[in-house]
């Protein structure tokens, strides 16, 4: 969004996308669960040219003190972009931009989280984008999802997101690195598969009312294929445990 | 790298095992874990590789850009080295600016690289004193089980042997490959723990250990770099017998990276 397109970039056509996707098809995806020796829970996800780990730590006491509710533990995911993994090299630390996608993150897997299990706890989980091709925020809480699980976290459901938008006018899933730099609109969403409620939701672009409920729709189909994935990936590495049992 | 305490209990063990010659993990003293290298993970990387030492995890990634060159170098690259302990890694690394682990973690990777002379900063101008290679070797380090050191070395070798000057992207012409000598360093860590000098510790020996010394060696078997840590002290014999047993490991380190960056 927001960037100017060159005229020799055509984004569109015969029903085609600029990486020869159809408007409703996903790029490729790998999941792969318990991937770090050190973290309680962990994933890896590859999906499109991203490339993403997250690791859960906790449920450990809340530190400092002042930090802690009495009644339930705190979500806190940590975002962030390694140096090397956009084309400009980033500097290393938060900025502006992954404070907030951390803060949208947690607040999002706080809601599937059985929070009030542990007071006074923490529930830390790090997302690292290694290498960024558009949609990290939603690789990323997939992730999460999938190292929660991993770690044993007790959960209503495991969350994961899926980013739908528009490029010529056209409402399609799963938007790449060219679509989200020119085209009209993109929407993250995350959601917590067995209800279909929505624990993240954001926008930017121009969308029409009736675009918007297609591409809502859109964004939870992509949302029901990666929780499949997931699910076959957490599955993947528990037979592998009985395996070697 | 110790900011958590190992449970009394598990020194006692750890010390005990080694009395009697053994370690936590069944290996000899003077044997090394398993070494997995691989590179061009990164696609947004000039060059990257992730390093596997054992449970120890090391991703690095090079990244380039045009910039000016310092004043007392006009017609050099520059080289800069960063190193994040993510929270990611250790349930004990915190997030924020880098500590002094990082900093010393970076510094002996940069020392090793710089002082090798393996990158050919002279290639790396292209307009002395007005614009030059700016170089970045950023350490990820993934998971954090012990010998933070040889693990940063090693994938910072095998990023920088795999690596493409992004000159195209600058509109400066062809992209290159980095130019470099044939001979990197490459370190062997040691610690000493219960008066017993052990290879490649683990975390969990790293923690309980009184000194560390690092050592960098090669081709020739020569020594190219050296750090000391920790609060312990080693006796002139122990120092010996660390290099030595750097030399012997240090070779066959330099088989798996050569390896790796083969092809």
């Amino acid at each position: 969004m927001g960037m100017k397109k060159p005229e020799d970039v055509i984004l569109f056509k015969n029903n085609k996308r600029i990486d020869g996707r159809k408007p409703d098809e996903l790029r490729p995806i790998k999941i792969e669960a318990g991937v770090l020796y050190r973290a309680d829970g962990s994933a890896y996800v590859e999906w499109g040219g991203n490339k993403i780990l997250a690791a859960v730590y906790g449920p450990r006491e809340a530190l400092p003190k002042h930090i802690q509710d009495p009644r339930k533990a705190i979500v806190n995911a940590r975002y962030n972009m390694a140096a090397f993994s956009v084309e400009d090299r980033k500097r290393p630390g938060p900025d502006r931009r992954s404070i907030e996608i951390s803060k949208v993150i947690s607040e999002a897997l706080e809601r599937v989280i059985l929070t009030e299990q542990f007071p006074r706890a923490s529930i830390d989980v790090n997302i690292e984008v290694l290498d960024a091709d558009a949609g990290t925020r939603c690789a990323g809480l997939t992730a999460a999802g999938v190292a929660l699980a991993d770690a044993g976290i007790p959960m209503r459901d495991i969350p994961v997101a899926c980013a739908a938008g528009k490029v010529e006018g056209k409402v399609i899933l799963d938007l790449c690195k060219e679509e989200d730099n020119y085209g009209d609109a993109d929407m993250p969403v995350a959601i917590a598969p067995l209800t279909d409620e929505i624990l993240l939701l954001q926008m930017d672009g121009h969308l029409t009312y009736e675009e918007f409920e297609k591409a809502l729709d859109l964004a939870i189909k992509g949302c029901h294929i990666v929780s499949e994935l997931q699910k076959k990936a957490l599955l993947k590495k528990y037979e592998r445990v009985l395996e070697v049992e | 790298m110790s900011s958590s305490v190992v449970p009394s209990i598990k020194k006692d063990f750890i010390y005990k095992l080694i009395s009697e010659g053994k370690r936590i993990d069944g290996r000899a003293f003077d044997e090394y874990r398993s070494i997995k290298i691989e590179t061009g993970l990164i696609r947004k990387a000039e060059g990257s590789a992730k390093v596997k030492i054992g449970n120890t995890q090391v991703l690095v990634g090079i990244k380039m850009d045009v910039g000016e060159p310092y004043p007392d170098s006009p017609d050099m690259g520059v080289l800069t080295t960063s190193a994040e302990l993510i929270p990611l890694a250790s349930p004990d690394f915190e997030a924020g600016p880098p500590g002094k682990e990082a900093i010393e973690l970076a510094r002996v990777v940069d020392r090793g690289i710089r002082e090798s002379e393996i990158i050919q900063l002279d290639k790396l101008c292209i307009e002395p004193g007005e614009k030059v290679w700016i170089m970045f070797i950023d350490i990820h380090v993934l998971d954090q089980d012990g010998n933070l050191f040889d693990a940063s070395l090693l994938a910072s070798l095998a990023a920088l042997y795999t690596s493409t000057v992004p000159a195209e992207r600058f509109e400066l012409g062809e992209n290159f490959k980095l130019p470099l000598s044939k001979d990197p360093p490459i370190s062997c860590t040691s610690v000493k723990l219960n008066n017993a000098i052990v290879i490649d510790p683990v975390l969990d020996e790293e923690e309980i250990a009184d000194a560390r010394l690092t050592v960098a060696t090669d081709k020739k078997g020569d020594i190219r770099a050296m750090q000391k840590g920790l609060s312990g002290s080693f006796t002139i014999e122990e120092v010996k017998k660390i290099i030595k047993a750097s030399i012997i490991n240090g070779k066959k380190l330099r088989e798996v990276l050569n390896k790796s960056i083969r092809g």
